[in-house]
């Protein structure tokens, strides 16, 4: 497996982990913009996180080689 | 009644939409332009498609529903979860099933496991499987377009009748207008839901004197403060969660899906915005879902709080019909529908409904997975497409379409659960236990057929146990669970308020994990698929 290949895995399975966010389990506050649960902000943000991840793999582990 | 004409008119421009909009002439279809549009869909319908189908009744009602009782949680759990795993797996797996699919000339899931796994009856046995895991999917959207047109006009469309109304559109547009129609339609919708969200939650948030406020009082009652964490959610329930979206690739009306792509490269775009898309429809129904708590000027909401309440406080000495009877009237499927009644101006409301029935009338494109599984795998991989030809193909597909509209339809009107659990616990969790298969297929050059046959039956075993056991065990009041099985103390099996636990996970882990041994072992113990059928597999997917 390449250096690159490789770092790509572990990036996805950090970002697989970072679902987990014990840290936040119990409190609500602070309210991110005045409404908005931490806990909610954080799994927000996730999903623009996986949209990122989604680029990078793109970007640079597309199977071209399948069309 | 001003708002279900609305929908009602929305539901007559899908028709046409599915219908004549991107009809080809009629000579063109064959099979695969019916079932596959060809394999022509460029970047922007297939994302829209694709996501549209995945989307169902309770991306907006269940959704909203769950996190009225559970809180915040509910997007942590379905919502950032699929963000992650269902884009994932497309870019992983669903690639590989596009390519060998152009290559090969599939047009199901089952076709691919018969020709890689050298097989037919085992072939038939997962179609039956998938068959009937898929059924309940699209019984989701039949209840839930008859719960929608019923509160949208105020009671006055009866719920038989909204979902009937909905089955009759949906089979027309699938019936005509086959994978092409449909595709069209669900981009529109797809369209017209995410576009709900933040237009629903602007409208309410007004409504409810604002977020700010809304937020603050919930936070201030030790009633309803918890919703805004997750507390009442054991951390290793929340990460079992996770293995839900492995269902989305095993799905066969998405792996179908996969198949209409014209290049590879139409799936760069959409595992890119997919989690974006989830973002934009969840994050406002999760939101409102939980505000709807503060709400004290609508009956019906006031109502199932009362519930909740009784539940939990009186839960443990009422007997399961009780309970039962407090769970009936705690169903909070039709919450975002109330806020919008009460908050939203009539003409609003109905475009809004419209956008709600977008999301709800996902059932389409698994009515039609369903008739192109049928005709292939079972009408012409058994001698009917040789015998009859083509064009008898085409006609039986669309024979089976009303045929299971029908179907759909009457086992709707006999299912009082709610739209989420009814899927969790039987689709998706199946579905997800099946997943196994499909990454076996494409990646593992030992699996066999053999292999296959035992995950699959072990996947179908396992959800009849569920069911059974939920069946037998009434489900407890909130708070402490009924064990039912304990080895030295430690709680393997119980059955919650909402479902059944395995050592705290959900059922869908020991389900996957289980199909994977199952299929690892089997497969080792058994020979494999001939060089030949190998080297046609895999050198083409080597890089």
């Amino acid at each position: 497996m390449s250096p690159r290949r490789f770092l790509l895995v572990v990036v996805v399975i950090a970002v697989y982990l970072l679902h987990q966010d014990f840290w936040w389990w119990r409190t609500a506050k602070p309210l991110v913009f005045g409404f908005l649960p931490v806990g909610l902000f954080y799994h927000a943000c996730y999903s623009v996180a996986a949209a990122l991840l989604m680029w990078l793999l793109v970007k640079y582990a597309w199977p071209s080689h399948l069309e | 009644m001003i708002p279900a004409l609305v929908v009602f008119l929305y539901l007559g421009v899908v028709l046409y939409i599915g219908i004549f909009a991107f009809r080809r002439a009629p000579g063109r279809q064959d099979a695969e332009d019916y079932f596959l549009a060809g394999r022509s869909l460029g970047p922007f319908v297939f994302l829209f498609s694709l996501f549209g189908a995945h989307m169902t009744a309770f991306t907006i009602l269940g959704s909203s529903g769950h996190a009225f009782h559970n809180g915040i949680v509910t997007f942590g759990l379905m919502a950032s979860s699929s963000g992650l795993v269902v884009p994932l797996t497309l870019f992983l797996v669903g690639t590989r099933v596009w390519s060998l699919g152009k290559r090969h000339g599939f047009m199901t899931p089952v076709q691919m496991f018969r020709d890689r796994w050298e097989t037919s009856h085992i072939g038939t046995v997962i179609f039956a499987v998938q068959a009937l895991l898929l059924v309940p999917y699209i019984v989701i959207g039949v209840i839930g377009g008859g719960t929608t047109l019923n509160a949208i006009s105020g009671g006055l469309v009866p719920y038989w009748f909204g979902g009937a109304v909905v089955a009759l559109v949906v089979m027309s547009y699938v019936f005509f207008g086959g994978m092409r129609g449909t595709a069209w339609v669900n981009t529109f919708q797809t369209i017209l839901f995410l576009a709900f969200g933040a237009v629903a939650v602007t409208v309410i948030g007004a409504g409810l004197g604002g977020f700010r406020e809304t937020m603050e009082a919930l936070l201030a009652s030790p009633a309803t403060a918890p919703l805004l964490t997750r507390e009442r959610v054991p951390p290793l329930f929340f990460f079992s969660y996770t293995f839900i979206p492995l269902s989305a690739i095993a799905f066969p009306h998405i792996s179908i899906f996969c198949l209409t792509a014209r290049r590879l490269q139409q799936f760069r775009k959409t595992v890119i915005l997919y989690p974006l898309c989830i973002l934009a429809i969840w994050l406002p129904c999760v939101f409102l879902g939980v505000a709807a708590n503060r709400v004290t000027d609508i009956p019906q909401i006031r109502d199932k709080i009362e519930a909740r309440r009784a539940l939990a406080v009186w839960g443990p000495r009422l007997s399961p019909a009780e309970r039962d009877q407090l769970r009936a009237r705690m169903a909070a499927d039709d919450v975002v529908l109330l806020l919008l009644g009460r908050y939203a101006p009539i003409w609003l409301a109905g475009l809004l409904g419209a956008g709600i029935m977008a999301a709800v009338m996902a059932s389409d494109s698994q009515i039609l997975a369903l008739s192109t599984m049928f005709t292939e795998d079972v009408f012409a991989h058994y001698g009917g497409k040789a015998r009859f030809g083509e064009s008898v193909q085409v006609h039986t597909g669309r024979i089976f379409v009303v045929l299971l509209t029908i179907v759909a339809y009457t086992i709707a009107l006999r299912f009082p659960q709610s739209i989420f659990e009814l899927a969790v616990q039987y689709g998706f969790s199946g579905f997800a236990a099946l997943s196994p298969l499909v990454v076996a297929a494409v990646y593992w050059r030992r699996s066999t057929k053999w292999g296959a046959l035992a995950s699959t039956v072990w996947v179908i075993a396992s959800v009849a146990a569920v069911a059974v056991l939920q069946w037998l065990v009434p489900a407890p009041a909130p708070g402490p669970p009924t064990v039912v099985w304990s080895v030295g103390g430690v709680e393997v099996l119980v059955r919650t308020a909402n479902g059944t636990a395995v050592c705290g996970l959900m059922p869908v882990v020991p389900m996957t994990l289980v199909s994977v041994v199952l299929l690892v072992v089997v497969s080792w113990l058994t020979p494999r698929p001939s060089a030949a059928t190998l080297a046609r597999y895999f050198e083409p997917l080597k890089r």
